[in-house]
């Protein structure tokens, strides 16, 4: 699976107009650790509700750039945050961050120049 | 369709900063105008203090989330048919659902499909410009208060028994008038003195139920009950007494005749509702009481006096109202005599 799907960025970047690709990238990269700080202490704390509601920003963020493989993780953590099964979580937290510090760098590398 | 493209004023409600910033982005390159709130309270203090063309709910979101915004939206007379674009992610369509059970129009996929996108908006566009249209209609032929209550609580026909004021108006030797005069003259003394009698008989709170030829016909305490319907009625009238004289220096300065009117004005129970079929109906009030008002009216011709008023209706009225007892008549059809009273 590509990091980042190709059809999709391209079809976000004639929405969004070429120019303003950059700014909605830099929103995502801006706000993305706060929601997984979020996560991290929502876990820490046993908040299903708050780790449901980051994990689905981000998985929402995800999708919207074509970030496949991160949205799918985030998504199997809102799912387990919706259903009250925190403890279950394992290692997903971690391979969503490194998901995550992927999507990051391609979408840097696909800024328009 | 060219109007489906006009811009319209949109409001974005999602607590994705993202997704706010590329809805706002997308939209404004369609030529709308895009504001944002982050949480439903933001956008319900937004929605009361400007008016939008179509919202973009989102339906998680903290502090008030979209179906608090739906169910806010459905109390408030002024909101309820501003249509509701719904986005939502892909695995929520169960809860889609629910929303546009509660009123939402429509919804859209997130990720956003631009194509989409474009026509969601403009047919939800085109459904506000079609609800604004049909208000102003409402507003035009119904008057207001009719038109609050078709929509506020739908249209259906069949009346309910009420007490109300009924008033009857039309021009004294109205046809001998129109006689004397160039047709294209007495169509334009027509929309004038209907424009003045509108304005005195709505100013309060009075509904117009029937225009015919130069009579007019009028409803006070319905459709909206209101305790002081009486002395609305008589006040219109006397609003309509002074705005003729106005309208007749008018007239004298212009070298055209003066138009006289006669009132009459009836209370008592009648059957007020919707008559008509369901495409076209109107607001109309029948029964003994309405029949007393018309021949009051044809009363005033006899007696010489602008306003005749039954007794109930004088029984309602204080005593700043000046009236004169003109005794009891007999009307031709009716077993009863009346006690006819004029004011002054």
């Amino acid at each position: 699976m590509p990091i980042i799907d190709h059809a999709t960025f391209e079809e976000l970047k004639q929405m969004s107009g070429e120019d303003f690709i950059n700014e909605l990238i830099d929103t995502f990269i801006e706000d993305a650790p706060t929601m997984i700080a979020e996560m991290k202490s929502a876990l820490e704390g046993d908040d299903a509700d708050t780790f449901r509601r980051a994990a689905h920003s981000m998985k929402s963020n995800a999708a919207t750039f074509g970030a496949n493989e991160l949205a799918e993780l985030a998504k199997e953590l809102e799912i387990l945050g919706k259903d009250n099964k925190l403890n279950e979580t394992g290692d997903s937290l971690k391979s969503m961050e490194e998901a995550y510090a992927s999507a990051k760098e391609e979408l840097e590398a696909l800024k328009s120049a | 369709m060219k109007t489906s493209h006009d811009p319209g004023h949109l409001l974005i409600v999602d607590d994705n900063r993202v997704n706010r910033l590329l809805l706002t982005r997308a939209l404004e390159q369609h030529g709308h105008q895009v504001e944002t709130a982050e949480n439903g309270k933001i956008a319900m203090d937004m929605l009361r203090a400007d008016p939008f063309d179509v919202i973009l709910l989102d339906i998680d979101m903290p502090v008030m989330d979209g179906f608090e915004v739906l169910e806010a939206l459905l109390k408030d007379d002024e909101l309820r048919d501003l249509p509701v674009v719904m986005t939502s992610a892909s695995d929520e369509l169960d809860r889609v659902v629910k929303c546009i059970e509660m009123g939402a129009e429509d919804y859209l996929v997130k990720p956003l499909n631009p194509v989409l996108l474009r026509a969601r908006i403009n047919a939800s566009l085109e459904k506000k410009r079609l609800r604004d249209e049909q208000r102003k209609l409402f507003r035009t032929f119904a008057t207001p208060e009719v038109a609050d209550q078709l929509l506020k609580e739908g249209f259906s026909l069949g009346g309910k028994h009420v007490t109300a004021s009924v008033m009857f108006t039309d021009i004294r030797s109205f046809t001998t008038l129109s006689e004397k005069q160039d047709p294209a003259d007495t169509i334009e003394m027509l929309n004038d003195y209907f424009a003045l009698m509108f304005d005195a008989i709505t100013a309060n709170h009075g509904t117009v139920n029937q225009m015919e030829g130069d009579g007019l016909m009028a409803i006070f305490g319905a459709p909206a009950y209101h305790e002081e319907h009486r002395t609305h009625a008589v006040n219109a009238a006397l609003e309509m007494v002074e705005l003729i004289k106005s309208f007749n220096e008018q007239r004298t300065m212009q070298n055209k005749s003066e138009i006289k009117i006669g009132i009459g004005i009836a209370t008592g129970k009648v059957i007020a509702g919707y008559t008509g079929t369901q495409h076209r109906a109107t607001y109309t009030c029948v029964g003994d009481t309405v029949n007393l008002a018309s021949r009051i009216e044809s009363h005033t011709k006899v007696v010489g006096k602008p306003i005749l008023i039954d007794k109930y209706t004088r029984d309602g009225l204080t005593d700043e109202v000046l009236v004169d007892d003109l005794g009891e008549v007999t009307f031709k059809g009716k077993i009863q005599a009346i006690n006819i009273f004029a004011v002054k």
